[in-house]
């Protein structure tokens, strides 16, 4: 059944047409159908118009349009958020940055690029191969989700553990505020004086304007990559480990643990030669000039060791390497072997306490008679527990909710936070009591408020509210193809 | 946080002092207005967790010597006598800034006192975080001009296992085609200076093909002016100009650079939502710096 579209519909859809092109502008049901949800669980969002834009005036325009008409406006990139950052709440305009996907300018001597907000993050690196530079944001979801996306969750990924999240890599940013002026925020070498107006707003879910054009540092390749797979009897060892080799003082490139569900689903649809037999993998990867790269494997077997490692399989090649990744990030996909439905959730706790989270939360999924998986940034202490079941089974959705709400219990009382790369959206604003005060919300509104006075960017996202986002409801099925 | 809450309290123009190094920047504050401190001491250094806990009226050279203890350190700048809050309030980078990490990405978490007297907290205790808003983003550089900052929770790095400095007449450019991240690129009109840092087996290797470009292995960096300016493309004599960060090191105050309007709007925004009364640190303006 198709949502009917308010009043002054016919008029606002006129409007855009008249300054993007008819080309610019879809409004049928089918399409507010489609664009009304994202990446997230979250269904019901109710989508007016969207807009195909493709330079920052015509993102300007589409603002403008939208306000003469008293609605909100929603940017979106590749829809691959999983918190319902990019589900509309109210039939707002829907401002598709896809077609804003080319790349500017790419100064190798500076490492500096500004793309378009609708370049696929994996495109920029692609582009840059032959440069001995590299973009290092690396979501999983990086062959699909937009650089637009990124900075609107600053988005992390398994490498941000040694280079940082997408903030660190994001220098300036052209914007189109809320009431259609542009603005650029940062600088593209040091910070801009005053305010970090530009570090506000990357993570700012979209609420705080809409990016139009990016200029993202780039990082030289590292001259060397070890990549290495332990596993052990236990996921205590595994998370020992991980505290063990930074408390050492590496910092690898990334830290990855997988548990025994995840490696026996990933090794059915990957052949990554991952050990069925252990109760948990831990991928390291350690990259950097040679000399340090050998100390650091040695340092790493010895910790491993030190913590019970079976065996520490050290990738000969790159075709090896690629191999033990392409087992991590497909691991997801690998869950359609065991259950049709998926919710996967991501919280942050203090990485020396990773074991006896995971413990906690295994346990409470089981008392609600779920399956759960676990796999996970390790050197970030940031968990992503995967809650498997069959949405048609009654009563399921609702032992969903009450599990996953009980994993963000957990993660805040042993220290963590609410999100560590997904971002708030619609799933979390109703959990941000729980981590902030009233006083400490407050804040945060005043500083959404400073961008947006009267809410007009992608409201009802990110802080709590009474008011409702239509008809969204909390799990429905689950979409296919979502990426961690 | 209670007895630096009642010391700011809720009314009445105040202003929060930390080692007073760098006193003047941002505009002067009237002497009639009341002078509150941040507490000291730190409160936990978590080295597996690459963070530490500590009050913002700790001192730099306090809170290196305690992180240097499990070789860490920190990615904060400031004079001698300088504090960890006035330090973040500034938000210099220091020179190995390629290294450390900048000021802005140093603060994970802040508990402050708000205009209104009440305490509120911002970001959160882990390295990596999206729940919310990115307040720590604007607390940092932002001369108290929002919030007066009484704890904090910062990221932590390793410190390297060599250090070493080396002087020559590459231009900087040659220097970042010739190595690997180095830590610091310094010129100063005439001569590259360069910090290498990591293992030693590789910084001893870097630096011999350096050497072999006519680099030679110095003490240390350059003396620093102290005073600092953004880059415009002019280096005055005896300025050192920090090529990562486009900031001038030079014994002339520099003017402040031009800022769209665009910007100052929601600037002012920003100040009247925090701070209605203007009572934070009044006759500080941010915008008022020369770097």
């Amino acid at each position: 059944m198709v949502h009917e579209m308010p009043a002054g519909t016919d008029d606002l859809v006129a409007d855009l047409v008249a300054a993007l092109g008819i080309d610019r502008v879809v409004a049928g049901g089918g399409a507010r159908h489609l664009y009304g949800r994202d990446g997230s669980i979250i269904e019901g969002g109710h989508s007016g118009p969207i807009c195909f834009p493709d330079s920052t005036d015509q993102v300007a325009d589409c603002v403008r349009v939208a306000v003469d008409h008293g609605r909100a406006f929603v940017p979106r990139g590749a829809g691959t958020g999983l918190s319902g950052g990019a589900v509309p709440c109210n039939d707002p305009v829907v401002i598709a940055t896809t077609r804003m996907n080319q790349i500017h300018e790419v100064d190798t001597e500076r490492r500096i690029a500004w793309v378009g907000p609708g370049v696929v993050n994996l495109d920029l690196t692609r582009h840059l191969a032959g440069t001995g530079l590299h973009f290092a944001p690396d979501p999983s979801s990086q062959q699909a989700c937009t650089i637009g996306g990124n900075t609107a969750n600053n988005s992390g990924g398994p490498h941000c553990l040694a280079y940082g999240v997408t903030s660190a890599h994001v220098a300036a940013i052209e914007v189109v505020l809320s009431d259609a002026s542009i603005v650029v925020l940062g600088e593209e070498v040091g910070d801009a004086v005053g305010y970090d107006l530009r570090g506000a707003f990357v993570g700012g879910e979209g609420t705080l304007g809409i990016a139009t054009r990016i200029a993202v540092r780039l990082t030289p390749d590292p001259p060397v990559v070890k990549t290495l797979l332990l596993d052990f009897q236990s996921i205590v060892d595994a998370a020992e480990t991980v505290t063990g080799i930074i408390a050492a003082g590496i910092v690898p490139a990334a830290l990855e643990i997988m548990d025994q569900k995840a490696i026996h689903a990933v090794e059915k649809f990957v052949n990554a030669g991952y050990p069925l037999d252990a109760a948990a993998v831990l991928i390291v990867e350690l990259d950097g000039l040679p000399g340090g790269v050998a100390r650091e494997v040695e340092i790493v077997e010895q910790v491993g060791a030190d913590n019970r490692v079976g065996t520490v399989r050290v990738a000969a090649d790159d075709a090896e390497r690629e191999l033990i990744w392409k087992g991590r990030k497909n691991a997801f996909g690998a869950i359609a072997h065991i259950k049709p439905g998926y919710y996967l959730h991501d919280t942050v706790v203090p990485r020396t306490r990773l074991a006896e989270v995971v413990a906690k939360v295994n346990a409470a999924v089981e008392r609600h008679d779920l399956i759960v998986i676990n796999v996970f940034h390790a050197g970030d202490g940031n968990l992503h527990p995967l809650l498997v079941f069959d949405p048609r089974e009654p009563g399921t959705l609702e032992r969903v909710h009450a599990a996953g709400e009980e994993i963000v219990r957990i993660s805040i009382e042993a220290g963590g936070v609410l999100s560590g790369e997904h971002g708030i959206g619609l799933e979390k604003r109703g959990y941000m009591p729980l981590l902030f005060s009233p006083d400490d919300l407050a804040a945060q509104r005043a500083l959404r408020d400073a961008f947006d006075p009267h809410g007009i960017a992608n409201p009802l996202k990110v802080l709590p509210t009474s008011a409702s986002c239509g008809d969204v409801m909390g799990l429905p099925e689950v979409p296919e193809g979502v990426w961690v | 946080m209670e007895t630096f809450r009642a010391d700011v309290g809720s009314t009445g123009p105040v202003c929060i002092r930390g080692g007073g190094t760098r006193w003047s920047l941002g505009g002067d504050i009237g002497a009639e207005v009341r002078v509150v401190h941040a507490p000291s001491g730190i409160d936990s250094h978590d080295p597996a967790e690459m963070t530490v806990a500590v009050w913002a009226g700790t001192t730099l050279t306090d809170l290196a010597e305690a992180l240097a203890e499990k070789r860490q350190e920190v990615g904060l700048d400031g004079p001698p006598g300088s504090t960890v809050g006035g330090s973040l309030a500034v938000g210099w980078n220091g020179i190995r800034r390629l290294r450390t990490g900048t000021a802005r990405d140093t603060l994970l978490q802040a508990e402050c006192v708000g205009a209104d007297g009440q305490i509120f907290k911002a970001g959160g205790p882990t390295v990596k975080n999206v729940s919310g808003y990115e307040l720590c983003r604007l607390l940092v550089g932002s001369l108290g001009t929002l919030a007066l900052t009484g704890r904090v929770i910062l990221r932590t790095r390793p410190m390297p296992e060599r250090s070493l400095w080396l002087r020559g007449s590459m231009t900087p450019a040659e220097v970042e085609r010739s190595c690997y991240r180095p830590s610091s690129i310094l010129w100063d009109g005439s001569h590259s200076h360069v910090c290498l840092e990591g293992y030693g087996i590789d910084v001893d290797k870097e630096a011999s093909d350096l050497v072999e470009h006519g680099m030679i292995e110095v003490d240390g960096p350059p003396d620093l002016p102290p005073n600092r300016h953004r880059w415009s493309g002019e280096l005055p004599k005896g300025a050192v100009l920090d090529v990562a960060i486009g900031v001038v090191h030079c014994h002339g105050s520099g003017a402040a650079p031009e800022v769209d309007p665009a910007v100052k709007v929601i600037a002012d925004r920003l100040k009247a939502n925090f701070d209605p009364q203007g009572r934070l640190n009044p006759g500080r303006d941010p915008y008022m710096v020369s770097e």
